[in-house]
C-alpha cells in the first residue's frame, strides 16, 4: 500500500532515491539541497537504503564519482544545487557524452553574484545545452514522480542520457506538501534492474570509455546525444503512460490548464505554475479568457506539444525565472524557435520574474496581464519584461 | 634445457601501438605499474586481471585511447582533467556494490595530481577508496606542450618558465605530492622511478596489496619536454636517483618519524643508524644528470642557480630525516 503523509520536496526527492536502489550516490551538500544527503546518510546508516554514499570533498568530484560509478555500470544518484551544479558543468558534458544515466536532483536555486541561496531556475538553465534531459516540478509529489521516472527514461536504451529534475529552493525544497509514496514492489516493476550494455568496468570483458576523439569521429559521437534526445520524446510519454498505469498520476510534456478557449495563455515552469493556475481562476471569474501552461519537460525540448499549444491561443505570455542578457528568458528563445516557422503563430511576451527568491504574486502576475493584454489589442508591447523590480533603489 | 622465469609477467595490459613520443619513459611506467598489478593481483586475489584503470588527461591518456583505438586490456575510463581521484572513488563504490574483488588503479601526470587534481585526490584519499594513485611525474604540462606544473623543479626550462635576462627559468622548488600524500595517513606512499625498474614494480605491487589506498609517485623521462636525448630515458633516470635529484623513499601511515629510504647507488656512500639511513654521501654531482638535458642547459652560465638546486635538494633530503652531501663537479 502506498503511504500518504506530508514532507518537503528535499526528502521526497531522497525517498525517491531509496527507492530506486542506486547503488551508488555520491553528493555534496549544498543550500537549498542539503536534506537530501542528510536524509540518505539516514536510510544508508539505518539499513534502509543498501548503498555506497560516497561524501565527496566537492560538487566537482560528486559528478565526477557518479560517472565513474555509472561507467562500471550502476545506478547512480546525486543532488545539488546553483553553484554546485555550476561546478559540475564541464563534467555533465561528459556524462551525457558517456551516455550514463545518471540522475540529478537540482533544489533550483539562483546564482552568484550577489550570492542568493533563494529561488530561481538560472542553475538549470544554465545548463540546458549539456544533453541532459531536464524536469520540473511543481510540488512535492511531482519532485519525488519525476525522480522516477528520471530514471526510466535515462536508463531506456534508446535514449541512455543522464536527467536532472528540478524544484524551487525553499518553495518546495523547505515546505511541507502531502506526498504519496509509492510501494517499493511496483516501482522495482516499473524501474527494473538496470544492466547497461554499453556501461562497464568488468575485467572480464574490457572496455576502454571515455576515450579522445578526432574531428573524424567527434560530431557523430555528438550526433548520437542529439539523437538520443529526440528519442527521448516517444520515451517520457511512454514512461509518463507507464507511471500513470502503476501509481494512477497523470504527468504530460506540457500540462495544460482552462486553455480550450483561451486568449491568453501563460506559459511557465516549477511550483509557480501552481500560483498562475489559481490566477488563471481568478481571471476566469472576471470573464477574461485565460489559461495556464506547465513546461513539465524543458530537455528535449516539447516543439510538437508547443506548436499545439501555440494554436490555442493569441498571446503566450512567457514566466521565466531566469535571464539570458541582452535576449530574454530561455523559454522566450525556444518558443521564438519552436513557432518563428509556422505559417500561425501567436504573440509572444516574455518575463523575467521571481530572480533570487522574490515573490510572485497576484500582484506581480496583474503587472504581467496588463502587458499581455496591451500584445493582444494590438497596441506597443515590451518583448522583454522585468516584473516587479523595486525602481526606487535602482 | 632450464628457461629462467622472466623478471616479471609477460601479460601485457599497455599494447603497443600507442601514440606515445619516441623515447618516453611515462609509456614505460606505465606499462610496468599495469604488469606489477596484475602480478599482485594474482597473488592476493587469484585473478590476474582484477583491476579496473581511472585515467586523468594527459599525455598517456591521449596516446592510449584514440577512438576507435584503444591500447588498454584493462577496464580503462577516462573522465577528465582534475577528476581521475574521484572518478576512481565512483568506480571503487561501484565494483564494492557488485562484489567484485580487486582493486582501482588511478592515473595522473604531475598536472593531473599536483596541480589541478590535488583536491580530488585529497579527497580519495582522505576517504581511505581501495585504490592506488600512480602519479606519473615528467615534471611539466607536457600534454599541452610543456608548461611548468608544481612538480616542475627548480632552474628547468618550460614555455611558461622560460630562462631569460631577468629569469633563471623555474624559480620555484618542487613540491612532493607524496609527501602531501602521506599526511593523510595512508597505508601507503612511495616514490619511484623507471631508473630503477625492481624498485618501482616492488613499490607497485606492495601498494597494489595494500587494504584501503596508496599514492605512488614515479620519477618518468619526457624527452621532448626534457630536450634529452630518446635512448637515455632510463639512464637520465638513474642519474637523477644515484645524484640525490630523486630520492626513492616510502612511508606507511603517515609515519614519518620511520621512512624507508632506498640506498641510491652510484658510489654513494650510506650511513645508517638502527638500520635507518641517517646521512648519504653522494659521489655523482648533480651536474652529471642536468647536463644530459637541454632543459638545464642554461643553467650551466649560471653555477649559482645550480648551487640554489642543490640547496633544495638538501632541504627535501632534510625533510625525510637524512643529511646529504652533494659534491661540486670540481671534487
Amino acid at each position: 500500500m502506498p503511504i500518504r503523509t506530508v514532507m518537503k520536496a528535499n526528502e521526497a526527492a531522497a525517498w525517491a532515491a531509496k527507492l530506486a536502489k542506486p547503488k551508488v550516490i555520491a553528493a555534496f551538500p549544498i543550500t537549498p539541497s542539503t536534506l537530501i544527503p542528510e536524509k540518505i546518510s539516514e536510510f544508508v546508516a539505518n539499513g534502509e537504503l543498501d548503498a555506497e554514499f560516497i561524501k565527496v570533498e566537492s560538487e566537482h568530484s560528486a559528478i565526477s564519482a557518479c560517472v565513474g560509478a555509472s561507467a562500471a555500470g550502476v545506478r547512480t544518484f546525486t543532488a545539488t544545487a546553483s553553484q554546485g551544479l555550476a561546478l559540475m558543468h564541464e563534467v555533465l558534458f561528459i556524462a551525457a557524452g558517456m551516455r550514463l544515466p545518471i540522475v540529478i536532483a537540482v533544489g533550483n536555486r539562483s546564482l552568484s553574484a550577489p550570492i542568493n541561496i533563494w529561488n530561481d531556475w538560472q542553475d538549470t538553465i544554465s545548463e540546458r545545452d549539456t544533453g541532459w534531459l531536464q524536469f520540473y516540478a511543481e510540488n512535492n509529489q511531482e519532485a519525488l514522480d519525476l525522480i522516477l521516472i528520471a530514471f526510466k527514461v535515462a536508463e531506456d536504451e534508446r535514449v541512455l542520457l543522464p536527467a536532472m529534475v528540478g524544484f524551487d529552493a525553499f518553495i518546495l525544497t523547505h515546505t511541507v506538501e502531502p506526498v504519496e509514496i509509492p510501494d517499493q514492489e511496483v516501482v522495482d516493476e516499473f524501474l527494473g534492474e538496470y544492466e547497461p550494455k554499453h556501461a562497464y568496468l568488468d575485467p572480464a570483458r574490457p572496455i576502454t570509455q571515455g576515450t579522445l576523439a578526432f574531428p573524424a569521429h567527434y560530431m557523430e559521437a555528438r550526433y548520437t546525444v542529439w539523437e538520443a534526445n529526440e528519442n527521448a520524446k516517444k520515451v517520457i510519454d511512454e514512461a509518463f503512460a507507464e507511471f500513470e498505469k502503476k501509481f494512477g498520476r497523470k504527468y504530460s510534456k506540457i500540462e495544460e490548464y482552462r486553455t480550450d478557449d483561451a486568449e491568453i495563455i501563460f506559459v511557465t515552469m516549477g511550483s509557480l505554475a501552481g500560483t498562475v493556475k489559481e490566477y488563471v481562476d481568478h481571471l476566469r471569474e472576471k470573464g477574461i479568457k485565460a489559461g495556464a501552461a506547465k513546461l513539465t519537460v524543458y530537455r528535449p525540448f516539447p516543439t510538437e506539444e508547443v506548436r499545439e499549444l501555440a494554436k490555442k491561443a493569441k498571446v503566450l505570455a512567457l514566466l521565466e525565472k531566469n535571464v539570458t542578457f541582452s535576449v530574454g528568458g530561455a523559454l522566450f528563445q525556444d518558443f521564438s524557435r519552436a513557432l518563428i516557422n509556422q505559417k500561425e503563430k501567436p504573440i509572444l511576451v516574455d518575463f523575467i520574474l521571481g530572480l533570487g527568491g522574490r515573490d510572485v504574486t497576484f500582484k506581480e502576475l496583474d503587472e504581467v496581464l496588463e502587458i499581455s493584454k496591451k500584445a493582444l489589442a494590438g497596441e506597443e508591447f515590451d518583448e522583454v519584461n522585468w516584473i516587479g523590480l523595486r525602481k526606487e533603489i535602482l | 634445457m632450464a628457461v629462467r622465469k622472466p623478471p616479471i609477467t609477460t601479460r601485457e595490459y599497455w599494447a603497443p601501438g600507442h601514440a606515445a613520443c619516441a623515447g618516453c619513459g611515462c609509456a614505460t611506467a606505465l606499462k610496468l605499474a599495469t604488469k606489477a598489478f596484475s602480478e599482485a593481483m594474482e597473488e592476493k586475489y587469484g585473478d590476474p586481471n582484477a583491476f579496473a584503470i581511472a585515467q586523468a588527461t594527459g599525455c598517456m591518456e591521449v596516446v592510449s585511447a584514440v577512438f576507435p583505438y584503444t591500447a588498454w586490456k584493462v577496464p580503462w575510463v577516462h573522465v577528465a582533467f582534475e577528476n581521475a581521484a574521484a572518478a576512481a572513488s565512483g568506480v571503487e563504490a561501484a565494483w564494492k556494490k557488485l562484489g567484485r574483488k580487486g582493486k582501482i588503479l588511478a592515473i595522473g601526470g604531475d598536472g593531473g595530481t599536483a596541480d589541478i587534481g590535488l583536491q580530488a585526490l585529497s579527497g580519495m584519499l582522505e576517504r581511505r577508496h581501495n585504490v592506488v594513485y600512480l602519479m606519473y611525474d615528467n615534471e611539466a604540462y607536457m600534454n599541452t606542450g610543456i608548461q611548468r606544473s608544481s612538480s616542475t623543479p627548480y632552474g628547468a626550462w618550460t614555455t611558461t618558465s622560460p630562462p631569460g635576462k631577468y629569469s633563471i627559468g623555474e624559480d620555484k622548488p618542487k613540491k612532493w605530492v607524496a609527501l602531501i600524500a602521506a599526511a593523510h595517513q595512508i597505508p601507503y606512499v612511495a616514490t619511484a622511478s623507471i631508473g630503477n625498474p625492481f624498485d618501482y614494480v616492488r613499490k607497485m605491487k606492495k601498494a597494489a596489496k595494500v587494504d584501503g589506498p596508496a599514492f605512488v609517485q614515479v620519477h618518468c623521462t619526457c624527452p621532448t619536454g626534457w630536450k634529452s636525448p630518446l635512448e637515455k630515458g632510463v639512464e637520465i633516470a638513474r642519474l637523477a636517483i644515484e645524484t640525490g635529484v630523486w630520492p626513492l623513499f616510502e612511508i606507511e601511515n603517515g609515519d614519518f618519524f620511520n621512512i624507508k629510504i632506498q640506498a641510491p647507488g652510484g658510489g654513494a656512500k650510506v650511513k645508517r643508524e638502527g638500520g635507518k639511513i641517517v646521512a648519504i654521501e653522494f659521489k655523482k654531482p648533480i651536474e652529471e644528470y642536468l647536463k644530459l638535458q637541454g632543459r638545464f642547459k642554461h643553467l650551466f652560465k649560471r653555477p649559482e642557480a645550480i648551487d640554489e638546486l642543490r640547496e633544495q635538494i638538501k632541504a627535501m633530503w632534510k625533510v625525510l630525516g637524512v643529511d646529504v652531501y652533494l659534491p661540486k663537479p670540481e671534487e
